[in-house]
């Protein structure tokens, strides 16, 4: 059985105007010591998704739908007082922005020491000893001066070496980083994005990757996970979706980048932008930007049709799979 | 290209920011003399570039390198502390602002966040009247109103909209509207800071694919700041990197690509992440960019580099022409170490 169960998961956020859908029903599963990307653009609701699994989710969003189960825990239902076991202890979270996850006020040992207190019962000098431990394996020089230093006394880079040593403090099952170098530079993302996987690897820990990145996705994760409007698109292994894509969607995003256009040549681009939330097209969500657009797609919402580890959500591609057969 | 006349001019520009503090902070006592010392941000530290009329300069570095404070004192929106910026055979950096006018014209700027370089208050009518009123005060509304249309139009933004404020716009529409503003005086030169990179993937290649159609109809010299590589590649002519304040390799576009010499330009263009599964060997960079208040001696980026030696600790490496038309500071690469 998968360690983490997605199932048909919907968040909505109630507003005076109305209810808006950010995630419309998605399902996934993650296995141990597997590591999956969510890729969309900003509004595709990633970061929900990522939120909605430790039940993040402030007022006035919530989950209207759907479970999300972790071992034999259903997480959806959970109190907050349950959840608080759960949080930073089996299931781990790193932000976008290091510089506001740590509290300014408190210096690097105080928050990796409380971290520890939190879920295991361990006095302050073994706490101590365990926080310089994780400081050395995220390779932080002088790891001894930095448990007395405050946050603003280290720079982007080393905060979030920092954050990620506090991840992996109480040996969690699963980590999940929303965005964790988009704050970066590229010298430093290639270091911190180089770190994450070996110490995932090493560890065997679970992640979960979003990112707006297709490159990183590329570099880190087995399986790959594409949002558009809040809804899956296209999932399936990583190398296979980046090779072959299937939904025009995930097809357009890659074609877009600038390395895969000749130097000095035009992109492909995609014209329009995501809808709004409260504005989704009817039928599929994508047709207003698609090119294959056909009647069927402004009438039909297509359905995620899996085939040999892939699932695709298109009418197209569905078709396709019809006229095959 | 073959007649190629210089466009704009940067000779050994410097730029200092002083830190700021009390008196009695700045006074410290060495060898019994009270002295009054002040500590500066060395944002540039000594750039000479040079664009050619039509060329795509573009530089690169990471954050803190100086790239944008260079962007900034080519547009004299701030002065030099030293050297000279010479446009079109003028030097501009001393000019009062009124006899800067003439030049304002021809030069504009795109910014990096479009939703802070559009006034929130005003409607997108105002914001792009004004560069308008202020260059063409001869034209009549109408006229006026005409330039605004076409400029809008050529962005992609349909003109009926102008009356809507800038929240009612995306990211993108908005970068769009920044765009038309730095158009609508029908400049020569642009200089543009990280105008892609607040976007999302899909809308930066809308973007950029605009940036290129523009530089192309309107025969546009741009100086483009970024720091991502794939996009210098994708719209940059030539290329200058930047580290700590001093260019560490300038060349064509095409020649840095195919074949970096700096050890630095040669991790950022590792560090780009590939879609291809990737078995270069990875230029590995250690530690992070030393703060530009006190200088590394020598080659400012010793304390970095893989290759640095004791001559790269205390001798800082000149410019050198390693082929023709490539520039590059390096010790390694002048001792043929790598």
């Amino acid at each position: 059985m998968s360690l983490l169960q997605v199932k048909d998961l919907e968040v909505s956020f109630k507003l005076r105007t109305g209810e808006l859908h950010a995630i419309r029903g998605i399902s996934f599963d993650l296995n141990k010591g597997e590591r999956i990307g969510i890729v969309g653009e900003s509004g595709a609701g990633k970061s929900v998704a990522a939120f909605s699994i430790l039940n993040l989710i402030s007022q006035p969003g919530y989950i209207s739908g759907g479970s999300i189960s972790y071992k034999d825990h259903t997480l959806s239902t959970m109190s907050d007082a349950e959840l608080a076991t759960i949080r930073g202890n089996q299931i781990a979270m790193i932000f976008q922005d290091p510089m506001m996850t740590l509290n300014p006020v408190l210096t690097i040992g105080t928050q990796m020491i409380e971290t520890l207190q939190a879920h295991q019962k361990m006095d302050k000098k073994t706490a101590e000893k365990e926080a310089l431990h994780r400081l050395k394996q995220v390779h932080i020089p002088s790891p001894e001066k930095r448990l007395k230093q405050y946050p603003h006394e280290l720079s982007g880079g080393m905060k979030q070496r920092v954050i990620i040593a506090i991840a992996l403090l109480n040996n969690p099952d699963i980590i999940i980083a929303d965005e964790p170098t988009t704050a970066l530079d590229v010298t430093i993302q290639a270091e911190i994005m180089e770190l994450l996987l070996e110490l995932c690897k090493n560890n065997g820990v679970s992640l979960i990757l979003i990112t707006h990145d297709l490159g990183v996705v590329a570099q880190t994760t087995e399986k790959v996970i594409v949002m558009y409007a809040g809804k899956i698109i296209e999932q399936g292994s990583t190398r296979d979706i980046i090779d072959n894509p299937n939904h025009p969607y995930t097809q357009g995003l890659i074609k877009a980048l600038p390395q895969k256009a000749a130097p000095g040549e035009m992109l492909n681009q995609i014209p329009g932008n995501m809808p709004q939330l409260d504005a989704i097209p009817t039928g599929c969500a994508f047709n207003p930007r698609c090119e294959h657009t056909t009647e069927l797609c402004i009438k039909t919402e297509p359905e995620l049709i899996a085939k040999d580890n892939r699932a695709v959500s298109c009418n197209l591609y569905s078709e396709r799979l019809k006229h095959d057969k | 290209m073959t007649n190629k006349t210089k466009l704009l001019e940067i000779k050994n520009l410097h730029r200092h920011f002083p830190i700021k503090k009390g008196f009695l902070e700045q006074i410290t006592l060495e060898n019994g003399k009270v002295t009054r010392k002040v500590e500066k941000v060395h944002a540039i530290n000594g750039v000479d570039l040079t664009i050619n009329k039509g060329d795509a300069l573009c530089v690169v570095g990471e954050s803190g390198c100086g790239k944008s404070t260079v962007a900034r004192v080519v547009m004299n929106l701030i002065s030099p502390t030293e050297g000279e910026i010479i446009y079109d055979g003028t030097r501009i950096d001393n000019l009062k602002s009124k006899t800067l006018l003439p030049f304002r014209k021809r030069m504009q700027m795109i910014f990096q966040n479009p939703y802070a370089s559009l006034n929130p208050r005003m409607t997108i009518l105002d914001t792009l009247m004004e560069p308008i009123k202020f260059h063409y005060p001869k034209k009549t509304e109408q006229e006026r109103r005409t330039i605004l249309d076409d400029t809008m139009e050529s962005v992609g933004i349909d003109p009926s909209w102008v009356v809507r404020y800038p929240h009612e716009f995306s990211g993108g529409q908005r970068q769009r509207i920044s765009i038309a503003r730095a158009l609508s005086t029908d400049p020569e030169f642009i200089v543009a800071d990280e105008p892609i990179s607040a976007l999302d993937v899909s809308i930066q290649a809308q973007v950029l694919n605009l940036l290129m159609k523009a530089r192309e109809e309107r025969q546009l010299t741009f100086l483009f700041i970024t720091h991502d590589l794939s996009v210098v590649e994708q719209f940059g002519s030539h290329v200058a990197v930047m580290y700590l304040g001093t260019i560490c390799e300038y060349t064509t576009t095409k020649s840095l690509f195919d074949k970096p010499l700096h050890p630095y330009t040669q991790a950022l263009i590792s560090a780009i992440p590939k879609l291809e599964e990737d078995n270069r060997p990875h230029v590995k960079l250690h530690g992070e960019v030393p703060t530009p208040v006190n200088l590394p001696t020598g080659c400012v980026f010793h304390t970095r580099c893989p290759f640095a030696n004791d001559r790269c600790k205390t001798e800082t490496p000149a410019k050198q022409e390693a082929e023709p038309g490539h520039f590059v500071a390096c010790h390694a690469v002048d001792e043929d170490r790598i």
